[in-house]
C-alpha cells in the first residue's frame, strides 16, 4: 500500500513535518512570577519583566526545565546535559522585548522518536529532531477596534516546548495521529495540560510534495493550526495547491501560509517579513543551563507509565488485542478509568475484553450523547466494575446490563441497587427456563413443524419469545442450550 | 570650598553638630548655584524637602541617614521620572526602584537628583545626551570641559560637591575615566558584584553599578552599601560582601603590583606615563614588589568591546519601541511606521550607530566573523589577567589617556572617541574590579587618574592600594 | 567597503529605524571605518578558543514555580502612550 496522491498527471506523495508549541504546565511564567491561568482580564497577569520594562531581568523557573526534560523522557529523547537561552530577535507588537527567549544551537533536548499506530496493527517511527524551552509571545485582538490592533500580554512570557519533527509525516492521517500521540504523552507525564481549543497545544505544519523518489521539493509553512482537524484539513488544501501550481508548471514559492478555518483554505501571509533575519545570540542575561545525570535520573525515576509502556502491558497481562490496548491507552484518562475499573475486584482480570468494551462503546456513547467527558462520568470506574461483574458472574444478561448502565448514569445509583430495585437478577434457574420453553413450543405448533423442516433460522424467534416471557431476564445462553435440547427431542 | 567627606559628615551628624536639615540645605545652595553644569537631568527641591522631612520623622538608626546622593538617570526609581538621557524614554515613571537605589534608600540616603548621562551610557563625553552637554566643574571660565562619559554628570556632581557620593555604571570605562576626568574616586566593582536589576542595560554582560567619591575610604563605605546578590538577576554574584570600610589597610608591604607593558601605548602624553612612573615609585617605597607583567591581548580589547557591546545593546533596546511606555512618534500610519518612526526621532545619533553595527555584527553571514570571533578574543584577554594574576595581587595602570577635553572638541570620528576607553575597557571584558584615583595633574593644572584593578571579586585589594596611593599623594 | 546602500537599509530596516538619505550616507561612512577598524581582530588566532557570553562563573540559578497575583494592570499600562479597555493600543495590524 502507498500513501500516493492522484494528479492529473501522475502521482505525488506528501513530505509533512510539524513544529508543535506545548504550553508547559506551571503555575508561573518562564523568566517571571506571574501566572499562568487563561482566560483571565487583559494584562492581569502581566509582571515588569513580561512587560519588558527597563532594566527588568529574567530568572528561570526550575519546574518548567523539569517538565522539559520529562517531556524529552517520554519522547525517547537524548536530554542535552547543557544547553543554552538565545534571543531571537523581531518586531511585533505582543513581543514587548523585541526578542523571544529561546533555544537554538544548544536545545535542552535533542533527537528522539515517536511511535504512531494504525488499524491495521502496523505502525511506524516519526523521528523528532529537537525540543526546546522558550517564551510565548502575547495576544494581538486585530477585531476589537476598527482602527488599532489591542495586545494583551497575560501569555507573553509562559513556557512553550518546541517539538520539532523530521519531515517523517506522509499524510494528513499521520499527521493526526502524530500530534495525537505527542498529545497524549504530554498528557500521561502531566507536562501539558493539552488544550488545543485555548490555545495551550499549537502546530506550524511544514508540507512540500514530490513525486514519489524524487527529492523534497519547495516546502511552505502553515502557521498556528489550533485542532486535528484543522491540521488535515490545511494539509489536504495545501498538498493540492502545490500540485496544481506544479502540474501547470509553475514552481511553489517558499512562504508563510495562514489558514482560514472557515474557508478551508490556506493563503500567503500578507504582511510578509522580508527574509527573516532572527539574529540569535546568546542571551547575556542568562548563564548556560546545566543538568546534571543525577537530576535527570531524579527527574526520569518520577515519571509515570507512558502510553507505549501501558499499551504492551495491557497486551500482556489482559491479552488484548493490539488495536484495543492503543485504543485505550490513547489517552491517560481512559487507561486511568480502565485501571480503576479492572482492579475494583479480583474477578474481572479475566474479564478483560468486557471492560474494554463497556468502557470505549457503551460508556462513551453515553458520555458522548450527553458532552461530558470521561473525567466527569456520572458511573464511575468501581461502579462500571461491578456491573460488569454482574454480567460476567451471569446475574444479567448483556442486555438488561446496557439498561442498568443507562439507570445508573442518570440516577448515580450503583448497579447492585438498580438490580435488586427492579428485580432484575437473570433466571438462571434450569426448571425456571424450561418451563417458559415449554410453554412457547406448545403455543407455535407451526413455527416448530417450520424449524424441524429445516428453517434454523426461526430459533431466533423462540428465543425471543422466551425471553419477552421472562422480561429478558433469562440467562441467554442457558436458554439456547435448553430450546435447542427440546426441539431436537421434537425431531 | 574645602569639601567634607562622607565618612566625616556621618560623625558629625551623629554628634549632632550638623542636622539633616542643615546638611542638605547646604547641597541644595550649591546645586541651584551650579546650575549652568547641566548636572541633573531631573532635580527637584521640593523633593529633597520631602526625604528630609521623612527622615526627620524616621527614629530608626540607618547607616547612610541624610547622606546627600546622586543617581545617574539610567537607575529607575519611583519617586524621580527615569530617562537614560534618551527622549525614547520621555515621560518614563517607573513603578519600581532599582535594587542599588532601593539599597541607598534603605540605608537611609537622601536622593538628590538624577545626573546626565551619555544617552543609554554610550558615550565618553556626557555629550550625547538629550539633554545636553554635562560641563566638567574644573572648566576655565571660557573653556569648557567634558566631564567625561558615560556618568558624566555623576561624576561632575561629585566634583562641585553637590553630594557626598552618586551611583554611576560602567560598561567600558564609564565610571572610571569621567572620575579621572574630573578629579573624583570612582569604582567599578566586579561584574555581578551589584545587581542590574532596575538598571536600563546598555551591554548586558559588561554593564555594572558603581560608586563615585570625594576619596577611597567614602567609596568602600558606600560600594558596601549597594553590593549584594539579588535572586532577580541571574548574574548576580553569591559571595559575602566584607566590610570594605573597617578592613581598610594601607600596608602593602609584601604585596605584589603587576605592571602590564602593553599599556604603554604610542602617543599617550608625557605627563601620563609620568603620573603612572611616580604611583610606582609610591608603591615601590612602600614595599610593594614590582612586577612587569604581560597581558598580550590588550590590543584587541577596543575592538573586540566594540563588537559585544553594540551587539547586545541592538538587542536590549529594542523593548523601546512605543508600545509599551516612553515616547510614540505621531507618524504612525502602520505599526511598522510606528516602530521605525519612534525609534528614528526616539534615539540620537550615538545610540543610533551602536544600534545599527550591533545587528550587521549579529547578522547571518556575519555572526561569526564579528560577533563570535569577539567572543573569543573575549576569552583571551580574559585568560590574560588570570594568568597575570598568578604572578600579581594587583594591577596599577594610568585611568584614561588624556585629561578631560574641551567640550566642543569636534568628534566626528568615532574610532577617536572610543580610544578613550582604551585602558579601561580590558578589565570591563574581564568583569574585573577597578578603581580610578585622582593622581597628580598635568600641565593645565587637570587631574590625571591612575587606575587600580583587581581579581575577581578582590575590591578589598583595590581599595588598600588605593587608599595606600591616595595616602601617600595627599 | 562592507557596508554599501542595501546593506545599510537592510540593517536599519531590521532594526526598525528610519534613516532618511543623509543620514544613510554619514552612518554608511561610519560603519565602514569602524567595521575596518575591528577587523584587526582577524590577525588573533582563535583556533580552539571558547567563546566568552557572560564572564559569571556561578551556575544558573532557578526560581521556584510559585506565581504571584499580584500583577495589576493599571501598574502595567500606567506609562502606555496608548491604551484603550486595559489593552495596550496600536495602530491596526493586517496579518
Amino acid at each position: 500500500m502507498n500513501n500516493f496522491i492522484k494528479g492529473e498527471k501522475h502521482d505525488w506523495e506528501m513530505v509533512i513535518g510539524l513544529e508543535i508549541h506545548a504550553q508547559v504546565k506551571s503555575n508561573s511564567k518562564l523568566f517571571s512570577s506571574s501566572s499562568t491561568k487563561f482566560g483571565s482580564s487583559p494584562n492581569s497577569q502581566v509582571s515588569l519583566v513580561d512587560a519588558a520594562m527597563p532594566g527588568m531581568l529574567p530568572v528561570i523557573n526550575k519546574y518548567c526545565v523539569e517538565q522539559a526534560v520529562k517531556t524529552g523522557v517520554g519522547l525517547n529523547a537524548k536530554i542535552n546535559n547543557y544547553s543554552v537561552f538565545d534571543r531571537k530577535n523581531y518586531f511585533y507588537a505582543d513581543l514587548p522585548q523585541g526578542y523571544q527567549i529561546s533555544q537554538y544551537k544548544y536545545p535542552i533536548v535533542g533527537e528522539g522518536k515517536v511511535t504512531i499506530d494504525f488499524k491495521d496493527g502496523t505502525s511506524k517511527d516519526i523521528r523528532i529532531v529537537r525540543l526546546h524551552l522558550e517564551q510565548d509571545a502575547g495576544k494581538s485582538l486585530h477585531d476589537q477596534n476598527p482602527s488599532k490592533t489591542y495586545v494583551d500580554l497575560n501569555r507573553s512570557g509562559v513556557a512553550l516546548m518546541e517539538i520539532v519533527s523530521e519531515p517523517d509525516i506522509r499524510t494528513p492521517d499521520e499527521a493526526g495521529m502524530y500530534i495525537s500521540k505527542i498529545r497524549s504523552i504530554l498528557m500521561y507525564l502531566d507536562t501539558c495540560d493539552g488544550n488545543m481549543q485555548e490555545g495551550s497545544l499549537r502546530a506550524d505544519v511544514n508540507i512540500s510534495v514530490r513525486k514519489p523518489g524524487d527529492d523534497y521539493g519547495t516546502r511552505c509553512e502553515i502557521k498556528n493550526l489550533n485542532s486535528i482537524k484543522f491540521i488535515k484539513q490545511a494539509i489536504n488544501y495545501e498538498a493540492k495547491r502545490q500540485i496544481e501550481i506544479l502540474e501547470s508548471g509553475g514552481t511553489i514559492e517558499q512562504n508563510t501560509m495562514l489558514f482560514n478555518t472557515s474557508t478551508g483554505k490556506t493563503r500567503p501571509m500578507r504582511n510578509k517579513e522580508e527574509a527573516h533575519d532572527y539574529r540569535y545570540f546568546p542571551d547575556p542575561d542568562l548563564l548556560p543551563l546545566e543538568i546534571s545525570q543525577e537530576e535527570i535520573g531524579k527527574i526520569k525515576s518520577s515519571i509515570p507509565e507512558l502510553p507505549d509502556e501501558l499499551k504492551n502491558k495491557f497486551i500482556e497481562i489482559y491479552k488484548l488485542s493490539n488495536y484495543d490496548a492503543s485504543v485505550l491507552t490513547a489517552e491517560k484518562q481512559t487507561s486511568d478509568y480502565f485501571n480503576e475499573s479492572i482492579n475494583s475486584d479480583p474477578e474481572l482480570k479475566n474479564h478483560a475484553k468486557i471492560v474494554v468494551n463497556w468502557i470505549t462503546s457503551e460508556l462513551f456513547s453515553l458520555l458522548n450523547k450527553n458532552n461530558l467527558d470521561l473525567n466527569n462520568s456520572p458511573v464511575s470506574p468501581e461502579n462500571l466494575g461491578q456491573l460488569i461483574k454482574l454480567i460476567s458472574t451471569n446475574e444479567i444478561s448483556g442486555k438488561i446490563a446496557k439498561d442498568v448502565l443507562e439507570d445508573m448514569f442518570s440516577s448515580g445509583k450503583t448497579a447492585k441497587q438498580i438490580v435488586d430495585e427492579k428485580g432484575l437478577q437473570q433466571v438462571t434457574d434450569q426448571g425456571e427456563i424450561a418451563k417458559v420453553i415449554d410453554e412457547v413450543i406448545a403455543e407455535n405448533p407451526k413455527m416448530v413443524e417450520q424449524y424441524l423442516a429445516g428453517k434454523d433460522k426461526l430459533l431466533g424467534f423462540f428465543v425471543g419469545q422466551a425471553m419477552k416471557l421472562t422480561k429478558g431476564k433469562a440467562n441467554p445462553k442457558m436458554l439456547n442450550d435448553i430450546l435447542k435440547q427440546k426441539l431436537n427431542k421434537k425431531n | 570650598m574645602s569639601k567634607s567627606s562622607l565618612k566625616q559628615t556621618l560623625k558629625d551628624l551623629d554628634t549632632k553638630k550638623i542636622s539633616i536639615r542643615e546638611l542638605n540645605q547646604d547641597y541644595l545652595k550649591r546645586i541651584k548655584e551650579n546650575k549652568n553644569l547641566n548636572v541633573f537631568i531631573h532635580f527637584s527641591e521640593e523633593n529633597v524637602l520631602k526625604q528630609i522631612d521623612n527622615l526627620e520623622n524616621d527614629n530608626s538608626a540607618k547607616k547612610l541617614k541624610g547622606i546627600p546622593i546622586a543617581i545617574k538617570d539610567l537607575f529607575c526609581t519611583k519617586s524621580m521620572p527615569t530617562t537614560a538621557a534618551s527622549k525614547i524614554l520621555e515621560n518614563f515613571n517607573p513603578t519600581y526602584e532599582s535594587f542599588v537605589t532601593q539599597k541607598l534608600l534603605d540605608e537611609g540616603s537622601i536622593f538628590v537628583g538624577k545626573t546626565n548621562l551619555d544617552e543609554f551610557a554610550m558615550g565618553s563625553a556626557t555629550n550625547t545626551s538629550f539633554f545636553g552637554n554635562t560641563i566638567n566643574p574644573l572648566s576655565k571660565e571660557n573653556e569648557p570641559l567634558a566631564p567625561g562619559g558615560s556618568s558624566g554628570g555623576s561624576a561632575a556632581a561629585v566634583a562641585a560637591d553637590l553630594c557626598l557620593g552618586a551611583t554611576g555604571t560602567d560598561t567600558g570605562g564609564s565610571i572610571r575615566q569621567p572620575a579621572s576626568f574630573c578629579g573624583v574616586v570612582g569604582i567599578k566593582p566586579t561584574y555581578g558584584l551589584c545587581s542590574r536589576w532596575g538598571i536600563a542595560a546598555f551591554a548586558s554582560s559588561l554593564d555594572q553599578a558603581g560608586i563615585f567619591s570625594h576619596n577611597v575610604e567614602d567609596a568602600s563605605i558606600l560600594l558596601q552599601s549597594i553590593a549584594g546578590f539579588d535572586q532577580r538577576d541571574s548574574t548576580s554574584a553569591k559571595v559575602d560582601i566584607p566590610n570594605y570600610f573597617e578592613n581598610l589597610d594601607d600596608d602593602l608591604n609584601g604585596k605584589t603590583v603587576g605592571i602590564p607593558k602593553e599599556y604603554s601605548i604610542d602617543g599617550t602624553p608625557m605627563e601620563i606615563s609620568q603620573i603612572w612612573e611616580d604611583a610606582i615609585k609610591v608603591l615601590e617605597k612602600k614595599g610593594v614588589k614590582i612586577k612587569n607583567i604581560s597581558l598580550p591581548h590588550t590590543k584587541y580589547a577596543l575592538p573586540t568591546y566594540y563588537i559585544i557591546a553594540p551587539a547586545e545593546a541592538s538587542s536590549n533596546l529594542a523593548r523601546y519601541d512605543g508600545v509599551k511606555y516612553g515616547f510614540r512618534s505621531d507618524e504612525i500610519d502602520s505599526l511598522d511606521e510606528m516602530y521605525e518612526n519612534t525609534r528614528a526621532q526616539g534615539f540620537g545619533r550615538e545610540v543610533k550607530r551602536r544600534i545599527l553595527i550591533g545587528t550587521y555584527v549579529l547578522s547571518a553571514g556575519y555572526y561569526d566573523a564579528y560577533y563570535l570571533k569577539a567572543q573569543k578574543v573575549r576569552k583571551l584577554i580574559a585568560d590574560d589577567f588570570n594568568r597575570a594574576f598568578n604572578e600579581c595581587d594587583f594591577i596599577v595602570t594610568p585611568t584614561a589617556p588624556s585629561a578631560a577635553f574641551p567640550l566642543n572638541e569636534k568628534q566626528n570620528d568615532p574610532i577617536k572617541m572610543y580610544l578613550n576607553d582604551v585602558f579601561t575597557v580590558p578589565a570591563s571584558l574581564a568583569g574585573l574590579p577597578g578603581i580610578s584615583i585622582p593622581f597628580g595633574k598635568d600641565k593645565n593644572n587637570l587631574p590625571l587618574g591612575i587606575q587600580i584593578l583587581g581579581k575577581h571579586f578582590d575590591e578589598q585589594q583595590v581599595f588598600n592600594a588605593a587608599v595606600s596611593l591616595e595616602r601617600s599623594y595627599e | 567597503m562592507k557596508i554599501n546602500k542595501n546593506t545599510i537599509n537592510k540593517i536599519a530596516r531590521l532594526s526598525r529605524i528610519k534613516l532618511d538619505d543623509k543620514e544613510s550616507e554619514d552612518y554608511i561612512k561610519d560603519l565602514n571605518s569602524i567595521l575596518d577598524w575591528v577587523e584587526q581582530l582577524n590577525e588573533v588566532n582563535t583556533e580552539n578558543v571558547e567563546p566568552l557570553s557572560n564572564i559569571s562563573s556561578s551556575i544558573l540559578p532557578k526560581r521556584e514555580d510559585v506565581s504571584n497575583d499580584t500583577n495589576s494592570s493599571e501598574e502595567i499600562l500606567e506609562n502606555a502612550p496608548d491604551k484603550l479597555e486595559g489593552f495596550f493600543a496600536v495602530p491596526k495590524v493586517v496579518e
